[in-house]
């Protein structure tokens, strides 16, 4: 912020003026995205060939019946008016019941968004604390083994089917040597024991000091997350390594070598201080990717998380509940988007 | 290459001239330069041989397969792979075992490599076109309908891509071609925005003025002057492309989404795998591998090709 206050103070027009601007063109743009998507979700669902009064009266229903539930749905309307009728309801934060679970499809999505958060957060703290130390090492020893190492190490995360990988890693650990558990959050005989504050299994046992619950949940975890740190851990490397490569190209660099400060000092202090931004919007692009949902993973581990109930409800045709899912995954990727743009905007003066 | 070799040493003088006499020869020694600065990484030229072996064995997967990989033997259901079978080794065929319907795998992964190559081909071909077009014209022409195009191009990348694929695969119905189209729709996005970059630091540059004071109109600008200049960026970005769509395809295989059984896609070999994970471990693990070894191969020489065409964010 600092920096952003003194750069402006050159122009005397008002500062406020223009945060005002762009605050408003920001909330513009993800108001035409988050509108498009809806478009783009909704008209998907309605050209399914799925009968969703089918659905929902089932197949011997009267005509009479068939009829009632079809003015009920609205679905005499325009395509146009059914999208605005739509769209008004979810402005008022009503996405509509959910045919598979009878729940509103907001209240489904609050309870499964938790689950795919815990798993994305421990995911991206894995890649992160592997992933950078791991890029840092691979620029300052380029072209070396280390650096050879690391490279192979992303590469086969590039390269590796998500699923595969789970499925191998299933049964070699859980399956043979039994180190962790299966599928699933917690063992079946645990579940919802902890009263659900965040609805994070492993941060409620801690809250209600049911260590039992904690590491059996930690169990379970632990295998999705270190997949998904895996994937990222590939990314991130990858990314850290190719900004510190453009930093220690750079003259003031060598200069500090010149001055005769520690190699440590040049790397992590000079350097390193100088990719924090893009290294910070890398993380966030990664573990938005994350939050989006694993779809494969969480089915996989039966992970009851927003892409896996994205994909049943699609695959089951539940409607309402794959729009709203969608909207709230896009809605969460475009605000960690305009996060990243704004960190670089506000300590990045040259991206001006 | 070979072509160099065999002919005349000529030709090689001729294609590393200083001075070249026509617009083709130019094109074509800076193409040999590459070539050759291709050549000298051994990461990349491996992941060209895998590729063009891959090339050749779907081929000749008539040919070289054991067995028909749609003939079902009951009695040799999940056979081990031949060095852990205890089966006498008078057992024809099933090198890499059999599957639950007795199946020989090898036979079905020579077969899945066509319809891995066809996916990857049909998808390289359809996903950068649509960037490149929207990209260009969006960056060239800017104003309101740079702003529509690119606000259409951010909601497809705010969707989570592989939800966005089965939402289409799950309209059009499940199958290659619809798994083919729907991986496009999801991945044209980014080449968009890579060929709107490249465009927005072309179009002020000074030879796009003097054309334009020739005379040159839009189109002329934008398919002769622009569209090359975008291609070595594009093509870099599909080859390291190519691996997550490779990835994409088996996912939608293994959701029961992509190619359809008994069709020896490598995805849904996985899938089918998973039940007789436990103790037929090599079911699912064979076109795990299969699928590891050519995305592995596309991303090698994806890698090379950035160094290569690309230099400024390779930086390796």
């Amino acid at each position: 912020m600092a920096i952003a206050d003194t750069s402006r103070k050159g122009r005397r027009r008002s500062p406020l003026f223009g945060i005002a601007k762009k605050t408003g063109s920001t909330l513009l743009t993800i108001a035409v995205t988050m509108l498009g998507l809806l478009f783009v979700t909704f008209f998907i669902g309605r050209v399914m060939p799925v009968d969703p009064v089918l659905s929902i009266v089932g197949e011997r229903a009267t005509q009479e019946q068939y009829m009632d539930v079809y003015l009920e749905l609205g679905l005499d309307k325009p395509l146009f008016t059914q999208f605005f009728i739509y769209l008004g309801d979810v402005v008022q934060g009503d996405f509509g019941k959910s045919l598979r679970t009878g729940f509103p499809v907001w209240d489904d999505v609050t309870r499964v968004f938790p689950a795919t958060m815990e798993l994305a957060t421990l995911g991206t703290l894995i890649g992160v604390f592997i992933g950078v130390p791991l890029g840092v090492i691979a620029a300052v020893k380029r072209g070396t083994w280390i650096d050879q190492v690391a490279r192979v190490v992303a590469l086969i995360g590039y390269s590796m089917p998500v699923f595969w990988l789970a499925i191998i890693g299933l049964m070699v650990l859980y399956g043979k040597l039994g180190w962790v558990s299966g599928p699933g959050r917690v063992d079946i005989f645990l579940e919802d024991i902890v009263p659900s504050v965040t609805g994070m299994i492993l941060i409620d046992s801690i809250i209600a000091r049911d260590w039992d619950i904690f590491w059996n949940a930690v169990s379970h975890i632990i295998l999705p997350a270190s997949l998904l740190g895996y994937y990222s851990l590939a990314y991130i490397s990858r990314m850290t390594r190719s900004f510190m490569l453009e930093q220690l190209g750079e003259e003031y660099i060598t200069t500090a070598r010149v001055k005769g400060m520690s190699e440590w000092a040049v790397v992590w202090k000079h350097a390193f201080g100088n990719i924090k931004v893009p290294l910070i919007t890398v993380i966030a692009l990664s573990y938005a990717g994350l939050l989006e949902g694993s779809v494969l993973t969480e089915i996989i581990f039966s992970w009851p998380g927003i892409g896996k109930y994205i994909t049943i409800s699609l695959l089951s045709a539940d409607m309402n509940a794959v729009m709203g899912g969608t909207v709230v995954v896009g809605l969460v990727f475009v605000l960690l988007n305009i996060f990243a743009e704004l960190l670089y905007k506000i300590f990045d003066p040259r991206a001006k | 290459m070979s072509l160099s070799d065999t002919q005349k040493p000529s030709l090689k003088e001729w294609l590393l001239t200083d001075t070249p006499t026509s617009r083709r020869h130019a094109r074509a020694a800076s193409l040999y330069q590459a070539w050759l600065s291709l050549k000298s990484n051994h990461m990349a030229m491996l992941g060209l041989g895998i590729l063009m072996l891959l090339v050749i064995l779907a081929a000749l997967a008539s040919v070289l397969a054991p067995a028909d990989p749609f003939v079902q033997d009951l009695a040799l259901r999940l056979t081990p792979p031949i060095w852990q079978s205890d089966r006498d080794p008078g057992i024809e065929g099933y090198i890499l075992g059999s599957d639950s319907l007795g199946r020989d795998i090898l036979s079905r992964l020579l077969y899945g490599s066509r319809i891995t190559l066809y996916i990857v081909t049909l998808v390289a071909l359809m996903a950068p076109i649509v960037g490149l077009l929207v990209g260009t014209i969006a960056g060239y022409t800017g104003g309101w309908l740079d702003i529509v195009l690119m606000r259409i191009t951010d909601i497809f990348l705010a969707f989570p891509r592989l939800i966005l694929a089965l939402a289409f695969v799950a309209t059009l119905g499940a199958g290659i071609e619809n798994a083919v189209l729907a991986i496009s729709l999801t991945a044209w996005p980014p080449y968009a925005r890579i060929a709107r970059a490249e465009t927005l630091t072309i179009r002020n540059s000074d030879y796009i003025h003097a054309v334009r004071l020739q005379g040159a109109g839009t189109m002329r600008i934008i398919t002769k002057h622009i569209w090359p200049l975008c291609i070595s960026s594009l093509v870099v970005r599909v080859t390291l492309d190519m691996a997550g769509i490779i990835l994409a395809a088996a996912g939608l295989g293994f959701l029961g989404l992509g190619a359809q059984p008994p069709s020896p896609e490598w995805g849904a070999m996985i899938s089918e795998g998973r039940k007789f994970i436990l103790d037929h471990w090599w079911v699912a693990t064979m076109p795990g591998l299969a699928i590891f070894t050519v995305s592995l191969a596309f991303n090698l020489l994806g890698d090379g090709l950035r160094d290569v065409l690309d230099p400024k964010d390779g930086a390796s």
